[in-house]
């Protein structure tokens, strides 16, 4: 398989550093090369198209040049906000003659190629459509121990683009999951938003957002909540222990990236899938996976 | 109540030459973003009410209202809108205008963060998260500060803040590629 240029984004190095760790692990295990974006800037998130959308575009549009210049057909954004961003720098720069006229003069004043032809793609599609549910059936070499979870889509991923998977009721997470033997609840607000950075700003309201996700979840039977975006997994994780005083809930269930969940399942190590990382529920994260045994199945 | 005086009726057709909002007069106000918006209820004009203000031109309202600043860009409404009106960039657009007119709500922390995003972006190339916050409350409340520390622990115990100040390496080659003139505007 031809290498991905993996672009991490900020949060991937710090907050969300179990998902790649975990992403790493999973594709070493599939053999599907990755290259760090050599010297990658920031794609802007959401607040920086909330000041200067020209420049919004131009930062994503560097990262894409970037990876055009190392060669590579396409760039893996495993963080949603990275994901959405460079990929509405595409469409837009493809449906406005305008804009493209200006990013095309911008990248040539820096010296950096036009980006044609570059991909943008986000770790769970090439998981489903590259990998396929089938290879993960046949890989799997652990049975899963833990209790059923929750399919957590959020907004970012699956919206507005439907390349990820369908806006209104994305299944491919649920479907490679269940592949490897986990049980999946039918998680009805998987596409609601956590609301973001709202947690950092209005903190009263996303802390409100964030319990109804994981009151929801809780009741649906999950005993976990796996993600697929670094912001929504700070925010169910970080944030879960205020949400317990706040509410007097008992809720204690891990958050989970799906690559460390599949990571596992295909026998990955609990410290090189960043386990270790989870704060909320850590207790049952450990019980549930951190077990040496493995059980090859047959 | 608003009264016609109070209204720019020219100043909304601005929008319909913009990327993504082309589409603004069509709107047939059903009210699917707001009911599909998960914020819409902290909200002092819900999105439904946003678009029929910018639409007859209100502009104080729609530019001072916290709405345009609560929405997380989650593009729930921009999916779900019959008329195919992509909500989040009119939303977008709004919030760029507020800031260059200095017309949001003082203090209020989310356009600070956005701003303060902006010029770490702008002058290393990369975010860095703590940093990120430290400058956020400063400028804003700082009183967030204790509200932040309750899970700075949690994240401190698993490794995961990271205290490195980050910046790109070919910096220069970022600076020029923006600041070249901007002709589209």
């Amino acid at each position: 398989m031809a290498a991905f240029s993996y672009f991490p984004g900020c949060s991937l190095k710090a907050t969300g550093v179990a998902y790649e760790e975990s992403l790493l692990t999973l594709f070493k295990i599939l053999d599907i090369p990755l290259e760090e974006l050599e010297d990658w800037n920031c794609c802007g998130a959401t607040s920086y198209m909330a000041i200067d959308e020209e420049d919004a575009f131009l930062l994503s549009a560097r990262d894409l040049s970037l990876a055009r210049q190392a060669g590579n057909r396409a760039v893996l954004a495993p963080c949603a906000a990275c994901y959405l961003v460079l990929k509405k720098t595409q469409d837009y720069v493809r449906k406005y003659p305008k804009i493209r006229e200006h990013v095309a003069q911008s990248l040539a004043a820096a010296g950096l190629p036009m980006m044609d032809g570059v991909m943008v793609r986000h770790p769970l599609e090439v998981l489903y459509n590259d990998v396929g549910v089938d290879v993960f059936k046949e890989k799997k070499v652990r049975h899963w121990r833990g209790g059923p979870v929750a399919c957590y889509y959020g907004c970012q991923a699956v919206r507005p683009y439907d390349e990820v998977d369908r806006p209104h009721n994305p299944t491919r997470m649920d479907e490679l999951l269940r592949a490897v033997g986990v049980p999946t609840v039918d998680f009805s607000l998987k596409t609601k938003c956590c609301g973001g950075s709202l947690t950092g700003t209005i903190h009263d309201v996303g802390i409100r957002l964030n319990y109804i996700l994981l009151k929801e979840a809780a009741r649906k039977g999950a005993q976990a909540v796996v993600t697929l975006c670094p912001l929504c997994q700070f925010n169910l994780d970080a944030y879960q222990a205020e949400i317990r005083k706040q509410t007097g809930e008992g809720l204690n269930l891990p958050v989970l990236y799906f690559t460390q969940v599949l990571g596992w399942a295909l026998g990955g190590d609990y410290k090189a899938l960043g386990m270790r990382r989870c704060i909320s529920g850590a207790d049952l994260v450990k019980h549930w996976f951190a077990r040496e045994e493995v059980e090859t199945y047959v | 109540m608003k009264f016609q005086r109070e209204a720019e009726p020219e100043w909304p057709h601005q929008f319909t030459k913009l990327p993504g909002c082309e589409r603004l007069f069509s709107c047939i106000q059903c009210g699917t973003c707001s009911g599909t918006c998960p914020l819409s209820i902290y909200m002092d004009y819900t999105p439904r009410r946003i678009i029929n203000l910018v639409r007859e031109g209100f502009r104080a309202d729609a530019l001072a209202s916290q709405t345009i600043w609560l929405c997380a860009s989650c593009y729930s409404c921009a999916v779900h809108c019959p008329q195919d009106i992509h909500i989040t960039d009119i939303m977008y657009s709004l919030k760029r205008e507020a800031i260059q007119h200095q017309m949001y709500p003082k203090r209020f922390p989310i356009p600070v963060l956005a701003r303060e995003f902006y010029s770490l972006v702008r002058s290393r190339g990369r975010n860095s998260e703590v940093w990120l916050v430290l400058r956020l409350a400063l400028k804003s409340n700082p009183f967030i500060l204790f509200t932040m520390m309750r899970s700075a622990w949690g994240l401190l115990r698993t490794g995961r803040i990271s205290f490195k100040f980050e910046k790109i390496r070919r910096m220069n080659e970022l600076g020029r590629e923006l600041s070249t003139p901007q002709e589209v505007r």
